[in-house]
């Protein structure tokens, strides 16, 4: 007879309420950023601190990669740690919290006035994300399971904070200056907090547990993953350390050594993944995702051009353009147009469909949004990106806009999916 | 794929009515993916207890494809109450794949 042993529950899934309007912002971010992209196609021939640079960094970092990382956090990290989500409460107001501070911020930046619009952006955003961070880590530490992918998740929203609260310091620095160097010289440590410390940490923590359950297969190694969970952060570490007491470029080949490394073994990981896979088909979202690791190595091929003193300062200057153009349009972006539409229509297809299911034939997630449009968004926005780059390189404005105007139809098609996503209605079968 | 039973009849109707129950992410069916690890049937007391796994512990659509089963077995078994335990305890792994599911999964 029956002998019921260790059972389980399913892990309770974080409402969708809460986590919709999230990706929601994120894709009219991503269209609002392509739009100013075009109409600030010039200030990419220029410098990298122009201020219309700095509101569309802002844009793509806060609006479109935080806050569709923020609800898909809020989504997969009760399930990763299996422990459902310690507020919802303080989810709502760190979405309200961002979704207020970030228009501020980016306004803030394209006019740069760095007096209340800065202030009150950068104030509220901060506050956005003390809540997401208190409410993850009540989350994590009430959890038995504390994996490897919990600690990328908690390390990266550390990481996170640092780079907020040091963002917001500069904010207050252009008007108090009482830091020893003027705002812009943080500069780097500011992005390279939030690129590798809030992005890549957490893009690989969650892509290391995603990618190999999406395609089935054999290969787990948390050894690994503790190892490039390390490297990253002393990377980053040495990085600060570094920039604030010994500056120099030949000091900062040491983390990009060890994030190189880092990255080189995620994609090693991914790859072992992809080979033991035992789900041969590999749909356009996979393969999108899959895409974005390579695409990991592209700014390093720019960083190495910006160390090296092959360049005049001019050209110096448009390399770390293109080195953020990267990151934030190439890497960011493609991991995200891959993941939304992954996460997004179980997300939706569970809402209406999950207590149906079993009763009769329901569609499948992956009906729930058009995969030509998606397929097309794809080819477009490749191509965008990379006469984008070529535009940046060679200071082509006709070029960029071109480019520009390519990369918002990609976001037009985007927010296209997301809408038919969203607006979904039960189709009875 | 290897289900424990104390009813190896019942056990192959309940089976068919599964292959109906589909994880919406792969696309194979309950049965093939090997995710049923026990049907047993409480003949007097009109009860079917089973137990069964996901592909993995953070299964996302776990909560319905849990349903979906125990409604699948519901609608077969009129009148019989269904007990479901959701067990880790051996984890889900590939070879638990049936020769059906993994041509489907090559395809």
């Amino acid at each position: 007879m029956f002998a019921p042993g260790q059972s389980h529950t399913a892990v309770k899934n974080t409402a969708p309420e809460l986590v919709l309007p999230f990706y929601f912002y994120a894709a009219l971010s991503l269209l609002a950023g392509t739009i100013l992209l075009f109409f600030s196609a010039d200030s990419f021939t220029q410098s990298h601190l122009h201020p219309h640079v700095l509101a569309i960094t802002h844009i793509m970092a806060l609006g479109w990669g935080t806050m569709i990382i923020l609800g898909a956090s809020h989504q997969l990290v009760p399930v990763i740690i299996e422990k459902s989500l310690y507020s919802q409460k303080l989810a709502y107001t760190s979405f309200f919290l961002a979704a207020t501070g970030i228009p501020l911020l980016v306004y803030a930046f394209y006019t740069f006035n760095m007096a209340a619009p800065a202030k009150w952006g950068g104030r509220l955003v901060l506050l956005a994300v003390i809540c997401y961070v208190v409410n993850l880590s009540k989350t994590i530490f009430s959890s038995r399971q504390k994996n490897v992918h919990a600690w990328f998740i908690l390390a990266a929203s550390g990481w996170l904070l640092f780079t907020v609260s040091l963002g917001l310091a500069l904010v207050y620095n252009f008007s108090f200056s009482f830091l020893p160097a003027n705002s812009f010289k943080y500069l780097p440590l500011h992005a390279h907090a939030g690129i590798i410390g809030w992005f890549l940490l957490l893009i690989i923590g969650v892509g290391a547990r995603l990618i190999p359950m999406f395609l089935i297969s054999k290969y787990t190694n948390s050894t690994l993953l503790w190892f490039i969970f390390g490297l990253i952060n002393a990377g980053l570490i040495s990085f600060t350390i570094i920039f604030l007491f010994i500056p120099g470029t030949v000091g900062f080949l040491l983390p990009i050594f060890l994030i190189l490394i880092a990255i080189i073994l995620f994609a090693w990981f991914c790859y072992k993944s992809f080979k033991q896979r035992i789900r041969r088909q590999v749909d356009e979202q996979m393969k999108t995702s899959l895409l974005s690791v390579w695409m990991l190595l592209l700014p390093f091929i720019f960083l190495m051009s910006i160390v090296g003193w092959l360049f005049t300062d001019m050209m110096s200057s448009r390399m770390t353009l293109v080195y953020g153009f990267i990151i934030f349009f190439g890497w960011i972006t493609a991991i995200i147009f891959g993941m939304t539409f992954k996460t997004m229509p179980f997300i939706v297809w569970n809402t209406i469909y999950g207590q149906k299911a079993g009763i009769g034939k329901t569609p499948n997630p992956k009906d729930l949004f058009s995969n030509t449009v998606f397929k097309y968004m794809l080819f477009i926005y490749l191509v965008g990106f990379v006469l984008f780059i070529v535009g940046a390189v060679l200071a082509q404005t006709v070029l960029l806009c071109i480019a520009a105007a390519i990369l918002i139809l990609a976001a037009v098609l985007y927010n296209f999916n997301v809408i038919k996503l969203l607006l979904h209605k039960p189709i009875a079968k | 794929m290897n289900v424990i039973t104390n009813n190896q009849l019942k056990c192959t109707v309940a089976l068919a009515a599964l292959e109906s129950v589909i994880d919406p992410e792969i696309g194979l069916n309950v049965v093939d993916l090997g995710l049923i690890y026990q049907l047993d049937f409480d003949e007097p007391q009109k009860k079917l207890f089973v137990s069964m796994t996901l592909t993995t512990q953070f299964c996302p659509m776990g909560e319905s494809i849990t349903a979906a089963v125990k409604r699948a077995l519901e609608n077969t078994f009129d009148g019989e109450s269904v007990m479901l335990e959701l067990t880790f305890d051996p984890p889900w792994n590939h070879n638990r794949i049936s020769e059906e599911g993994k041509q489907f999964l090559s395809k």
